[in-house]
């Protein structure tokens, strides 16, 4: 009865992925007990997240990827509204319009963009699979390109980053020629001087600081200084659980969320990291493996995306904690406190899983 | 389920490598199809060795940090505690043109706490109390700094702290963690109430400021700063004034104490503003208004420089830096009086006779009169048609014959009336609009007034209403709709001054950089030009510099002047009391009165300062507005110190 019940309940799991992102929570929790000053309240919270966020990836897993496939463009048409929304009828916190009021809570829309982005690009390119013209690809990227602008005005420009990291692999991975990608790169490249003297002074300091944060350390570059400090102090093996000065004597800013890699690294040192880097290069090596073998371009589109873009959290994350990339608000994927962020990363993983699980049906 | 089609299609795709024989069209697809599998696969193989190569890098920086450069961040990291304090510069001063500092800084030592370092903050205040004096108003500004959650800032408990107090604090610090003493500056206007609405002040940083900053991108050089401008120069000026501020970064011990200074980036002080304002002058003017209420307004025609800017009554700015008392604060703000309020630039009034002169060249250049023809002034203006109505001149029986240069010197209101009939309303106000009538005059305060100078289309759009004539007429001697702000009043007459010549009116001559002493200026050239007719700008001239002699409506004020002056009397009804005043028996009758206007220039042949008075409710032009100017010129010109008559020996020159 039990097996079977648990046979049911494993079906379309893929068991690899499940252990690597288990061990990744587990570090995620024990990390916070740390980085929340030793509160039980914060674990229990983590918790009840992680609860929701496995059982909307066993959903995500059950069900079969052509489903997907035909809910991705009424999605992405639903986000592109909401987000029109939210930049006519948002409301602003701390400066930033991004949250829409709808009757009794709020959203906010660009977090399903993540998702309905890659989604329907992966659709658009599937259904015109046999001949890709470059025009399909200035389509695809007008698809990218819109919700991008609209999110990065609101401005939240770490989910901007996603959202055209995330569409930008599908696009690539879907065949665009390197010539095309060759020459945008050369064009972006050749905007900067002309952009430059445009910039008011103020919006240059800006980006001058993103790029040295020493310029400027009581505002932005405050919080890499002292996470880059956090890290070096940690030496090879670290400082220990639960000892991290840094994270302990305030210093580190926003600890528990985005920079809750600078405790991790400090209490585990190098030989930490090295566990956690390989954990994460495990699931998105399992992601790889999925989309190679994926049956239909759909899925290997979107398995593609899904796995580059968790690739481009931790990459964005750990790069900004360790200095080498300016602050841009980007969690560190299953470790960092908060359940949305969980929520959208295990919904993501139960889609791979699904594509993984699912295409064996078809063969038999 | 899937649709038949793609079935095929896909188990078409996965028999791809198998050879099988198709139609030649079909055949051309698959190999596509094999193509496109094969380029996908290749660019995988891409991305995955990116992704390894990426995190390969990562972990190359974390070995730079945790292995080569570890002994560095231990060092900063374990035996000491690393604190950046931000060192705020010093805010520019303000000179004014002969040199003299209107306002600038001292320092003052302050008690300040350190909340992550000290320990339970309401008993360390208590024992604190026992060593100096703690108001319970320190208390609550302290708890009030504490709540908006300044991070690593070190709190003022006590502020300008006397010597006695730093010295007993400094034998009792042992018992304080976390308690320092620090020098800090504080900014002081030298003048007190003089000039005070032109400097403004200013006051600890809101809500609004915060979030200001925070659009602006200027946040960050904010820290530790406590203090914004507010209003006036300071306001208008902050982002030159405040400079940048500097860090430390402090390496301190167990209890906190500062042990050595790792890196500092010393702060630069704010830029010095240098302004026109002549302090003397302006500190003569007030003297002068002493305890009536009105505003003056003195610019150097050359230049549109501000000489004095008055508005009566004022306040003292000091008052806010050290964060006003909310019952100051109160009597300031329910005054009756509004000293809050700056008149010479929010103050709109009627500017009621001083506009005939503008009148005048109105009709001049628009061919509307003949300098030498004369008009019969029986007492009253009868405009035809719509039944007819009568506008009665302020003189009972009128003046008699009147030319164009009499009706400016005597203040003929019939004459202007016909001619304000004979422009009609557009003419007035395209014309007269070229000398700043009906628009904001530029001025470097914030805050500034449009008045109004009326035309058909805008009262369309105010009241849905078509233009009458009767409109017209009120307009032609200053009333009516016609409303102006003493600036606007001192720039009109500046332009007469200045044959034409149009700046704009401004305080700050240059910003100086502190580090290099450099100036920057600020615009001398002319923004635009009137063209005016010499002749009849002659005309118009003479007939002022009459009015200030012998005959002329402010004789009495222009008497024994060893200059030529010219000048203009005006007196604007105060139509009725404002809704939301309250109604005060005692003041009822006085706040009934005319305003007394008037306007002026000296010396007449090249003038050096034009200006702009108005007394409210001072009741005639001629008696209460001109002394002022005479006075104000006076000082000006000749350096004479202006005596105080008792009021009652006021010259009453009757009329308008």
């Amino acid at each position: 009865m039990i097996s079977r019940l648990l046979a049911f309940l494993g079906r379309h799991i893929d068991r690899h992925l499940l252990a690597a992102v288990g061990a990744l929570l587990l570090v995620g929790l024990i990390t916070l007990y740390s980085a929340s000053g030793e509160n039980v309240g914060r674990i229990g919270a983590q918790l009840a997240n992680i609860v929701v966020a496995l059982t909307v990836m066993w959903i995500a897993a059950n069900i079969p990827p052509h489903y997907l496939q035909r809910l991705a463009l009424p999605v992405y048409v639903v986000g592109l509204l909401l987000l029109i929304a939210v930049w006519r009828y948002g409301e602003t916190v701390n400066g930033a319009r991004r949250w829409l009021h709808i009757g009794v809570t709020r959203i906010q829309p660009s977090e399903l963009m993540k998702v309905a982005v890659p989604l329907a690009l992966a659709w658009y390119f599937d259904r015109y699979e046999a001949v890709l013209k470059l025009r399909d690809f200035a389509v695809a990227g007008l698809m990218l390109l819109v919700p991008v602008v609209l999110v990065a005005k609101q401005p939240d420009l770490g989910t901007a980053l996603i959202i055209t990291a995330a569409g930008f692999y599908v696009i690539f991975l879907a065949g665009l020629s390197w010539k095309v990608l060759v020459g945008m790169t050369v064009a972006i490249g050749a905007c900067v001087p002309l952009v430059w003297p445009l910039l008011h002074d103020y919006q240059r300091q800006r980006i001058l600081t993103l790029l040295d944060p020493n310029q400027d350390p009581l505002g932005a570059g405050y919080h890499t200084i002292q996470a880059t400090i956090a890290l070096g102090s940690g030496g090879f093996f670290g400082k220990g659980w639960l000892n991290g000065t840094q994270a302990h004597l305030d210093f580190l800013p926003e600890r528990s969320t985005d920079f809750i890699f600078a405790v991790f690294s400090e209490e585990f040192g190098l030989f930490g990291n090295l566990v956690l880097v390989t954990l994460f290069l495990f699931v998105i090596g399992r992601g790889l493996f999925i989309t190679f073998n994926a049956s239909t371009l759909f899925t290997r589109l979107l398995a593609g995306a899904i796995t580059l873009t968790l690739f481009t959290y931790v990459f964005v994350n750990m790069g900004m904690v360790s200095g080498v990339l300016p602050v841009v608000g980007v969690p560190l994927p299953l470790i960092s406190y908060g359940g949305t962020s969980l929520v959208s990363i295990l919904f993501a993983m139960g889609i791979l899983m699904s594509i993984h699980t699912h295409k064996r049906l078809v063969k038999s | 389920m899937l649709s038949r089609p793609r079935i095929f299609r896909r188990l078409a795709a996965r028999e791809e490598r198998a050879p099988i024989v198709l139609g030649g069209a079909r055949r051309a697809e698959l190999r596509d199809h094999q193509k496109e599998l094969h380029g996908f696969q290749t660019r995988l193989v891409v991305c995955a060795g990116s992704v390894v190569a990426v995190f390969f890098l990562l972990l190359v920086r974390f070995f730079y940090l945790q292995v080569l450069q570890h002994e560095y961040y231990h060092t900063l990291a374990e035996n000491n505690r690393i604190t950046i304090n931000p060192m705020i510069p010093n805010r520019g001063l303000m000179i004014d043109r002969n040199g003299a500092v209107i306002a600038h800084n001292y320092a003052a030592y302050t008690l300040e706490i350190t909340p992550s370092k000290a320990g339970d903050l309401e008993p360390l205040i208590n024992e604190l109390a026992t060593v100096v004096e703690v108001a319970p108003k320190d208390r609550k500004r302290f708890r009030k700094l504490l709540e908006e959650g300044h991070d690593f800032a070190s709190l003022p408990i006590r502020t300008r702290l006397n010597d006695v107090e730093v010295a007993r604090f400094a034998v009792n610090k042992y018992r304080f963690p976390g308690v320092d003493i620090r020098a800090r500056l504080f900014r002081h206007y030298p003048n007190g109430e003089v000039a005070s609405h032109v400097l403004g002040y200013i006051g600890r940083r809101t809500q609004a400021d915060d979030e200001k900053l925070e659009a602006e991108g200027m946040d960050a050089n904010y820290k530790g700063t406590e203090f914004i401008g507010k209003v006036g120069l300071e306001g208008r000026y902050e982002a030159n004034l405040h400079g940048t501020t500097g860090f430390e970064e402090v390496e301190t011990d167990a209890n906190g104490r500062a042990v050595r200074t790792l890196r500092s980036t010393l702060p630069v002080s704010g830029n010095n503003l240098l302004l026109s304002l002549d302090a003397r002058l302006q500190e003569v003017a007030e003297r002068v208004f002493g305890e009536r209420r009105g505003a003056l307004v003195a610019i150097e025609p050359a230049t549109g420089g501000v000489l004095a800017l008055v508005s009566k009554p004022g306040y003292d700015p000091n008052q806010f830096v050290d964060g006003i008392d909310p019952q100051s604060w109160d009597m300031l703000n329910s005054s009756p009086d509004h000293p809050l309020n700056n008149r010479a630039l929010q103050g709109v009034y009627p500017p009621g006779s001083t506009f005939k002169p503008f009148m005048a060249l109105a009709a001049l250049e628009l061919g509307k009169r003949n300098p030498h023809h004369a008009i019969y002034d029986p007492g009253y203006f009868f405009l035809s048609g719509g039944g007819g109505h009568r506008y009665r001149d302020w003189k009972t029986g009128g003046h008699g014959m009147v030319d164009m240069h009499r009706s400016i010197v005597i203040s003929c209101d019939t004459y202007y009336y016909g001619v304000a009939q004979d422009l009609g309303i557009d003419s007035i106000h395209e014309f007269i609009g070229q000398f700043g009538f009906g628009k904001r005059s530029g001025i470097d305060i914030d805050g500034e007034a449009g008045g109004l100078l009326p035309s058909q289309e805008w009262k369309m759009r105010r009241f849905q209403q078509k233009w009458f004539m009767g409109d017209t007429i009120s307009v032609g001697i200053g009333q009516g709709y016609n409303l102006a702000t003493p600036v606007q009043l001192a720039q009109a007459v500046s332009i007469l001054a200045n044959n034409g010549a149009v700046f704009r009116p401004h305080l700050v001559r240059h910003i100086q950089d502190s580090q290099t002493g450099k100036l920057t200026s600020i615009e001398v050239e002319p923004v635009g030009t009137i063209h005016l007719r010499p002749e009849n700008l002659r005309l118009v001239r003479d007939a002022m510099i009459d009015v200030t002699r012998p005959g002329g409506t402010a004789a009495a004020a222009g008497a024994g002047a060893p200059y030529h002056f010219a000048g203009k009397t005006g007196t604007a009804q105060v139509v009725a009391m404002k809704q939301n005043e309250k109604y005060d028996e005692r003041r009822v009758q006085e706040r009934h009165r005319d305003h007394a206007l008037f306007i002026a220039y000296a010396p007449a042949e090249a003038p050096t300062i034009a200006l702009a008075v108005l007394v409210e409710n001072g009741g005639h032009g001629a008696s209460a507005a001109a002394p002022v100017a005479r006075a104000v010129l006076d000082f000006f010109l000749l350096g004479k110190e202006p005596q105080l008559k008792s009021k009652g020996a006021e010259d009453a020159s009757e009329n308008d």
